[in-house]
């Protein structure tokens, strides 16, 4: 076992758990602001419930992405390369949503604020379906050459895993934005989350479920099996807190599905980073993938420095916004007239 | 559909477009910290005011520097996925650095800065934001330390066909790096002068239009008040502070670029010959600096150098530049292609990666009306803000300007100015850097081989239609969204204060008590 790249291999795990946790329920609220909320005052109450944190877990995305190329380039150039459309579709997606919690409350007729609105739940929906896509198949591999390049032109990367991994966070999304609204606000949009995960928790956590017990019956292994069971405990813990109105519970029950059973996919593929569909010799593994071992230890020191800062400084962010939301805590909408 | 040049002008215009928002974020960011640390240390209203403005302008801004941030991160992979091959080892650990020390800083404390109004005690709130700032100016350090490594590689060694780094260190204190740094934040800085000062200008002409402010025979400014907070005493101070630190920001920040970029010429003519005689469109060594050239296009329709002439030269400028002395001569095109091809070849190796472009004949002149171009509107655009800047604070000296409309046409054009700056002297940097996208160090103690021919760099599985896709959809949501971000920016600006303080518009003779905030309402809300 190459140390240095296993490291590596964990941390960028890590770093995809924290975006699925993090910017799970953003996503999950983004897209419920068109499925659920029903008013002006409902949509406002649930845009600023992540109106301060979003931005902030998106970088859990942008650091995954930058982890990725700095210790293993291969695989980010594979990955990125080989997945050329559904990766165009994730940036155009998140642009449109970024863009959209930022404006829609400067925009001024009530147009404008349904097509943001839109923007919003759509890109939610589709960054949240297409990185379910990438990451499904980074774990069940592309059709990559001897030199990692995919070949078989622009859809070549397309199956079924693409459309489960995509439903897959989808779901997650879907339950993280419930379980998110159900602790930070107050009135309708917690009674929606609770009633929600009461009735169909399991229904949406079932695409995820179904990816990794596949993922891990592919490439079996023992730590994964052990981990895909201490999801399984984590999920029906959920859904018994969630009856029982335990709302910190059940969202604690959810985060342990999505660490193990995320954790468990990763370490399946372990020691491939990206699967060749091709031919076994061609897959991309934590050695052949990775950068050199002086890299890698320059890169370990300075994320043992600051990615225990950035923790500490994240949680800080959300004790601040820690009090719960409601219609009466949000002021009037502003026009802004010229003077 | 040859990718190749495609994918460049994805790069070259999803680039551009994000530093159209990264000056406005740097720059307006540090002008934040100091307006409101202002307001912290004298307690003036007028301080906060600005702050809450240009705060919401800031904002605007900066949700698209994040969103089109965003693609950058990835664009490398996609498109590029041979340079990530070749250079990941030493370009990928700024990138992960930037994110891991500098986006998370921004994008948290940004955060809680905009929506910890009078939920965090004030010191704790001025915090917030110095660190969020610290955050942009630290990822433009890390960001530049990724770009300076492709200008000028160190710190690697040649292993196994791909740069390998050996000394961290050197990569993070590459001498190109040391002032492409400060000239981006001289830049960015400009940007954000202009910005107050043109936006101050608006909002002063406003008042003398509408006959709040008059003047006396002298010509002193004599304030005036409609009686409403959105236009009283505390309004005008507030537009007369953006205007006068505007004015100074912009002089001071371009005689910085200036210094900083008579620095960078002389690295350049060391390190990329080429570009330098490619930016004077100099075929033959010499000494002077051309302010205008021109070229017949007879022949085979492209430009040579042979062809042009130059028209007005300044006799030993260009060797001051370069060397500090007005003699030295630099060296022309003619004398320097020779040397590349010896060191570098001729062709591309025909390698069947390399698609249609295996084999073909290697180009080392960059385009030349780009770099003679691009080098001269990056000095006369930031030229031009800095002038306008000095008359807009003569002119306004007394307090106030005047009530004229073509003067404000023309302060509303030197906000334009310093934008236009920026994204000609990327241009001229990267264009000129062709056909290299990592350029050869030529030090005596360089790294060998560490260098990559753009035509090389592209991914060999990516079809040329999926790259027309994203470079379509891409450039047309882009140009969709610059529309929306100015309606706002303007809708924000005639606002005035009000805008970042619709408090300031509230009835006064209504009972205090009823206008209160209740301390449970947010102060901020989308
Ligand atoms: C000189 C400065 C500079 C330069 C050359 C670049 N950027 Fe940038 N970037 C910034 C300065 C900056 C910034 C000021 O820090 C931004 C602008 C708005 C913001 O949120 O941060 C930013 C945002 C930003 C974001 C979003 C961060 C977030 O979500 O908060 C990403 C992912 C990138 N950039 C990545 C890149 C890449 C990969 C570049 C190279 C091609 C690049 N930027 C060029
Ligand atoms: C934000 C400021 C920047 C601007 C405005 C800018 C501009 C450009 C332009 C105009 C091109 C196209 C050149 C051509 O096709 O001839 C280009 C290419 C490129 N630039 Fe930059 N650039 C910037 C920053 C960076 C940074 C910070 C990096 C690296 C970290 C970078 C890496 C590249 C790469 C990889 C290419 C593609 C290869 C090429 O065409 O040369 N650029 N850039
Ligand atoms: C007399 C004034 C100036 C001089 C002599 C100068 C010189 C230079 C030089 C030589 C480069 C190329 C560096 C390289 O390719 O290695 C450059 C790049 C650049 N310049 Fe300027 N410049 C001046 C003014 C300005 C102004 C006013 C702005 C913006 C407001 C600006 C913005 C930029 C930018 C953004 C780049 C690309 C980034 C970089 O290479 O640092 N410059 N400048």
């Amino acid at each position: 076992m190459e140390f240095l790249p296993t490291l590596w291999f964990i941390l960028i795990a890590v770093l995809w758990i924290g975006y699925l946790v993090l910017d799970g329920f953003d996503l999950g609220v983004g897209m419920l602001m068109k499925v659920w909320a029903k008013n002006e005052s409902q949509r406002r109450v649930l845009l600023n419930s992540i109106g301060p944190v979003w931005d902030g877990n998106e970088v859990w995305l942008v650091t995954a992405a930058g982890a990725t190329f700095a210790a293993f380039p291969h695989w980010y150039a594979s990955m990125f390369a080989g997945l050329y459309i559904p990766l165009t579709l994730a940036l155009l997606a998140l642009i449109l949503r970024a863009v959209s919690i930022e404006y829609r409350g400067k925009s001024h007729s009530q147009t404008a604020r349904n097509l943001w609105t839109w923007a919003m739940a759509g890109g939610s929906f589709v960054a949240a379906f297409t990185i379910g896509a990438m990451l499904a198949l980074t774990t069940t591999g592309l059709p990559l050459n001897e030199y990692g390049d995919r070949v078989g032109g622009p859809f070549a990367w397309f199956n079924g895993w693409a459309v489960l991994g995509g439903l897959a966070v989808v779901g997650i999304s879907l339950a993280q934005g419930w379980a998110f609204l159900s602790l930070k606000t107050l009135g309708a949009p917690r009674l929606a989350g609770n009633r929600q995960l009461r009735r169909y928790l399991p229904l949406y956590f079932l695409p995820a479920a179904t990816w990794a017990i596949l993922v891990v019956m592919r490439y079996p292994k023992v730590p994964s099996w052990g981990m895909l069971t201490v999801a399984a405990v984590g999920l029906v813990l959920a859904w018994g807190a969630s009856s029982r109105r335990k709302e910190g519970l059940t969202f604690t029950g959810m985060v342990v599905f999505i660490v193990f059973g995320v954790g468990a996919i990763f370490t399946a593929l372990y020691p491939n980073v990206l699967p060749s569909t091709i031919n076994e010799a061609y897959n991309l593994t934590v050695t052949t993938a990775s950068s050199s071992d002086y890299t890698l230890t320059v890169m370990a020191i300075v994320t043992a420095i600051f990615f225990p800062l950035v923790l500490a400084y994240s949680v800080w962010s959300y004790w601040v916004f820690r009090q719960r939301l409601g219609e009466q805590h949000i002021p009037e909408s502003v026009v802004v007239t010229p003077v | 559909m040859d990718p190749l040049e495609v994918a460049r002008w994805q790069f070259g215009i999803t680039t551009v477009y994000h530093f159209l928002m990264v000056p406005l974020t740097i720059g307006l960011g540090i002008v934040l910290v100091a307006m409101q640390t202002a307001w912290h240390r004298t307690g003036k209203e007028q301080y906060l005011r600005m702050t809450k403005f240009w705060g919401k302008i800031f904002m605007i801004n900066f949700i698209m520097g994040v969103a089109t941030g965003l693609v950058q991160e990835f664009q490398f992979g996609m498109a590029w996925s041979e340079y990530s091959r070749f250079v990941g080892d030493v370009f990928g650990a700024p990138l992960a650095m930037e994110a891991l020390i500098a986006f998370f800083l921004e994008s948290v404390f940004i955060g809680i800065w905009v929506f910890g109004w009078g939920r965090v005690r004030p010191r704790v709130h001025l915090t917030v934001l110095w660190l969020a700032v610290a955050g942009s100016v630290v990822s433009a350090y890390f960001i530049l330390a990724a770009n300076a490594f492709m200008q000028h590689p160190v710190g690697v060694e040649y292993v196994d066909g791909r740069a390998q780094m050996v000394d961290f260190w050197a990569v993070m204190t590459n001498p190109t790096l040391l002032v492409h740094f400060p000239h981006t934040i001289f830049g960015a800085l400009a940007v954000a002068g202009s910005m107050l000062l043109g936006i101050g200008w608006y909002h002063l002409w406003k008042r003398r239009k509408e006959g709040i402010d008059t003047v006396d025979k002298h010509g002193y400014v004599v304030v005036g008040s409609t009686g409403s907070k959105a236009r009283d005493e505390v309004d005008y101070k507030g537009w007369r502070s953006s205007f006068r630190w505007g004015g100074w920001i912009a002089i001071v920040a371009f005689l910085g670029t200036a210094f900083t970029g008579h620095t960078q010429a002389q690295m350049m003519i060391q390190q990329q010959p080429l570009k330098m005689a490619a930016a004077e469109a100099a075929c033959h060594d010499g000494t002077g600096f051309s302010l205008l050239s021109v070229a017949s296009r007879d022949g085979e329709g492209a430009t040579t150098c042979n062809d042009v002439v130059g028209v007005f030269e300044i006799p030993g400028l260009l060797s001051f530049l370069a060397h500090n002395d007005f003699t030295t001569p630099v060296e022309g095109v003619n004398s320097l292609i020779p040397q590349y091809e010896e060191a570098f070849g001729t062709h591309l190796p025909d390698d069947p990666r390399y698609g249609e472009r295996a084999g073909s004949e290697i180009e080392y002149l960059p385009i030349m009306e780009v770099t003679y171009w691009g080098f001269r509107l990056m000095i006369t655009f930031g030229g031009i803000a800095a002038v306008a800047a000095a008359l807009g604070l003569w002119i306004g000296r007394k307090g106030t300007v005047p009530h004229d409309k073509t003067l404000m046409n023309m302060a509303w054009l030197s906000i334009l100015a310093p934008f236009a700056a920026n994204s000609a002297g990327w241009i001229f940097t990267e264009m000129g850097r062709q056909p290299f996208t990592v350029a050869p160090n030529p030090d005596p103690t360089g790294v060998d081989q560490v260098w990559q021919y753009t035509a090389a760099a592209v991914s060999p599985g990516v079809t040329g239609q999926e790259i027309v896709f994203s470079l379509a959809a891409l450039t047309l949501i882009y140009a969709l969204l610059l529309v929306v971000e100015v309606v706002l920016l303007v809708r924000y600006t005639k606002g005035g204060h009000p805008a970042g303080m619709p408090e300031l518009l509230a009835d006064e003779d209504t009972d205090d008590d009823d206008h209160k905030p209740s301390s449970d309402v947010l102060s901020f809300a989308y």
